[in-house]
């Protein structure tokens, strides 16, 4: 498998590490009511679709950077990969 | 037909022509009291433990494809109960206990063959902590036993254990673990459920749940509507695909695990090795192949086939430990897909829809557990209460704070 990295090109996939669901860039907000539930489910249950993924690679070997992938689970091919950061800036995550 | 070896003789010197087929290939019918989801081994045994144990009838096991043609298949066959935690080593022990009786039990050749593993150490506390789970092991009924690195090379002196990062300081033994031959697990208790009369349905997938009411009225499948008082999925790797169905999300992911085999070679390997320091475990078939694999590729998969930055560092392990491998060619290599749950043990228990059960979440342990997850699955099936060796399997421990983490790694499934 070849990530193609936003800032560095086709990169091995030995030089990512990698962590989950991209929901995991939407944490909770620890003061609503159900907060527990949500933490609950946020650090537990998952799609885990056979299909199309979006999930987080960090590019250890690499620039470090934390990179959201989508990527299809039955076919390994990967249409696209983004800086977690622009994403999370984007969804309005970072102030 | 019972086999034994009066009959093979029989059959020898009559040409082969008395022979059946070991099941039948029952249409299903319209109802069912127990359907069973996945024909894979855990499927099949808890078909045969509902009809033989807790005297169930009107059963039919539903598989997508052929039965053995999922993890049951496709896994390194080791058979051990060498576990630490209060929640699993009473389960895997009952489970190798059974093991040590199923041949005569399904009436089936199984190749059980308890040749032992021994789980290398490579520090003073990688020693420590096989001391803590030996000792768990013994007051769970189990066996286990400290070897130091001579008792290792006089069972293996060829293993590497002046290896300069990695030195082999000696191993755990469980002398009463082994291998089993796989398929014929899943034939075996195949077989021996038909003959109870258990449908296994073949070419049949599961594409949905009625559900009416906050309870289970049947299956939609590809040959049709089956209804059913009680529903079973025990799917594996597919757990969180069927159970969404019923509109569930798992605290699993599903990921893929490759295993190898090398060309036949005469016997070298009497018995399981694990290479301690990193992940990798290898026995020697009864056709010589070396059956050996190491860590599942890490991220989430429904291909059955992974990538080589694994292959490379499986053999890599496999080399460091063993250099005599060096030249021995590999053969062949597949993978299968792991139902990985989030602190690395299974789950058995009900659903909140009303006769709708759950069985999956194995990750790559599953194979040692499939007699006793048939049992206490058929038992939680036909009484609805959790048989005492799976107390701990629950769907709601993430909720309650009662997780069962055999190796600490938190809720990250791809490193359990
Ligand atoms: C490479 C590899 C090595 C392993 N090594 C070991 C080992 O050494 N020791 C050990 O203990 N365990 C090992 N395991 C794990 C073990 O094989 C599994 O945990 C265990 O087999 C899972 O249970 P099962 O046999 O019921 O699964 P499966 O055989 O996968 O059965 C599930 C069945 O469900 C069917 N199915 C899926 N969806 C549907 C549907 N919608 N409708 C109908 N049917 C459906 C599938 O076709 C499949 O046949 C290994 C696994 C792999 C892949």
């Amino acid at each position: 498998m070849i990530i193609n990295h936003p800032l560095l090109g086709p990169r091995d996939l030995s030089e990512f590490v990698y962590l989950g669901d991209a929901c995991l860039l939407n944490r909770p907000d620890w003061q609503a009511d159900d907060a527990l539930d949500q933490f609950i489910d946020y650090g537990h249950t998952r799609d885990n679709p056979a299909g199309l993924h979006r999930e987080l690679w960090y590019h250890e070997q690499g620039d470090r950077s934390w990179l959201v992938v989508t990527r299809n689970t039955v076919t390994h091919e990967i249409t696209s990969v983004e800086l977690a950061r622009n994403v999370a800036r984007a969804e309005g995550r970072s102030k | 037909m019972r086999y034994s070896g009066f009959r093979v003789i029989k059959e020898a010197l009559t040409g082969h022509r008395g022979w059946g087929p070991a099941w039948r290939d029952p249409d299903p019918q319209p109802e069912y009291d127990y359907v069973i989801i996945g024909g894979g081994g855990h499927g099949l045994a808890t078909a045969y433990y509902l009809a033989k144990e807790y005297k169930q009838s009107r059963i039919a096991v539903l598989e997508k494809g052929w039965i053995g043609g999922g993890n049951v298949g496709r896994n390194t066959t080791i058979v051990r109960s060498n576990y630490m935690l209060d929640g699993n080593e009473p389960f895997y022990e009952f489970s190798l206990k059974l093991w040590e009786t199923l041949e005569q039990d399904l009436n089936y050749n199984a190749m059980m063959s308890q040749r032992g593993i021994i789980n290398l150490m490579h520090s003073d506390a990688q020693r420590d902590a096989y001391i803590r789970r030996g000792n768990a092991m013994i007051l769970n009924g189990a066996d286990a036993q400290l070897l130091d690195q001579k008792q290792v090379l006089e069972k293996y002196p060829f293993l590497n254990v002046k290896n300069a990062r990695f030195p082999v300081m000696g191993g755990l033994l469980q002398a009463r673990a082994g291998t089993a031959r796989h398929d014929a697990v899943a034939w075996g208790y195949a077989r021996a459920a038909d003959q109870r009369g258990v449908d296994i349905i073949q070419n049949c997938e599961v594409t949905g749940f009625r559900i009416d009411g906050g309870k289970i009225l049947g299956v939609e499948t590809s040959r049709g509507y089956i209804g059913a008082k009680k529903v079973g999925s025990c799917v594996a790797g597919s757990s969180s695909k069927v159970m969404a169905y019923a509109g569930m999300r798992l605290p699993i992911e599903s990921h893929v695990l490759q295993a190898f085999v090398s060309e036949g070679l005469k016997p070298v390997l009497p018995g399981v090795i694990t290479f301690g320091a990193g992940h990798f475990y290898v026995s020697q078939s009864d056709k010589g192949g070396l059956v050996f694999g190491g860590n599942i590729d890490g991220y989430n998969s429904y291909a059955s086939r992974g990538n080589l930055p694994m292959v490379e560092d499986v053999m890599e392990e496999a080399i460091a430990m063993f250099p005599m491998l060096g030249r021995a060619r590999l053969l062949r290599s597949w993978g299968g897909i792991m139902d990985m749950s989030m602190d690395g043990t299974p789950i058995i228990d009900k659903t909140h829809i009303d006769g709708l059960y759950f069985n999956g979440g194995w990750c790559y342990g599953g194979f040692k557990a499939t007699p006793a997850s048939g049992l206490v699955y058929a038992h939680l099936l036909a009484t609805d209460t959790p048989h005492d060796t799976a107390t701990a399997f629950r769907l709601d421990r993430f909720h309650t704070g009662h997780m069962v983490d055999e190796k600490g790694m938190g809720n990250q499934p791809n490193l359990h």
